[in-house]
């Protein structure tokens, strides 16, 4: 059971990230990139992930994406895209087709590989992770919220208007 | 019990969509969700090795990586806005002559 909702998950964040690069509506491309995010935070529930499942819901899916919502509405029909064909000289394919057939190789030795085969998936509980976070990743947890203030000031006083 | 190679596949292909997409978008906030979608594909990565040997580290590292997406998205979106009110365009060939 948990091996099928693994792959039904994966099957649908793949099937919407490739629309997320392919449709030319901006707001489409976010809708499925929402999609992706809430399949993948199921794919981090099936690893025994809850609380980082959790954040990227709220984190992901209900901030930052409805924050590129605004941004994209506020832009109108300017964002749309040109058609995909004439966006670039179809002479630059071979180095990613190159590039594609190296990963494609790593690929399929990686399903051949007995090494990682195995797992053992673990059940921590919350109150674990909640420990280790505040005993050996203190430090960077505090710099972290620094950054966050320091990204809103930076936000903040790139948008406003000198004039005002 | 899900076979870590698989995980790792799914998470390769990931990024590589992500990568793809930064390369062919030209909208300058597509291009920003594509790096979303390979910060994702790294956080897939992390978990399942956090999964793999049983400690929370991995996990810890996927939560830094989503704050520090979150200011990325703040500054870069901001960025954007800044560039639509001056150029009325968010097509990255519009903006060729920033190159140096």
């Amino acid at each position: 059971m948990r091996l099928f909702l693994f792959y039904l998950f994966s099957g649908i964040a793949l099937l919407s990230a490739v629309l997320v690069i392919t449709l030319s509506r901006p707001t489409r491309a976010l809708l499925s990139l929402i999609v992706a995010l809430f399949s993948l935070s199921a794919l981090y529930l099936l690893l025994d992930a809850a609380f980082v499942a959790m954040a990227n819901l709220i984190v992901y899916a209900g901030a930052v994406l409805v924050l590129f919502l605004f941004v994209i509405m506020l832009q109108g029909i300017g964002a749309r895209e040109a058609p995909l064909i004439g966006r670039f000289r179809l002479s630059y394919l071979w180095g990613a087709g190159l590039a594609g057939v190296a990963f494609l190789t790593l690929l399929i030795r990686l399903l051949g590989a007995s090494g990682f085969q195995k797992s053992k998936i673990f059940s921590e509980s919350i109150a674990q992770f909640g420990e280790t976070l505040f005993k050996n990743y203190l430090l960077p947890f505090e710099l972290a919220s620094l950054l966050l203030l320091l990204g809103v000031c930076a936000a903040v006083s790139l948008v406003k208007k000198e004039d005002s | 019990m899900i076979p870590i190679g698989h995980v790792l596949i799914v998470s390769g292909i990931l990024f590589s969509i992500g990568l793809a997409g930064l390369l062919i978008r030209r909208n300058i906030l597509l291009i920003l969700l594509s790096i979303e979608l390979m910060m994702n594909a790294a956080n897939l990565l992390l978990i399942a090795g956090s999964a793999l040997h049983g400690e929370a580290d991995g996990q810890i590292t996927a939560f830094f990586v989503m704050v520090i997406a979150a200011v990325e998205v703040t500054v870069g979106l901001a960025v954007a806005v800044l560039l639509f009110r001056t150029r009325q365009t968010v097509d990255t060939y519009d903006i060729k002559w920033l190159k140096g």
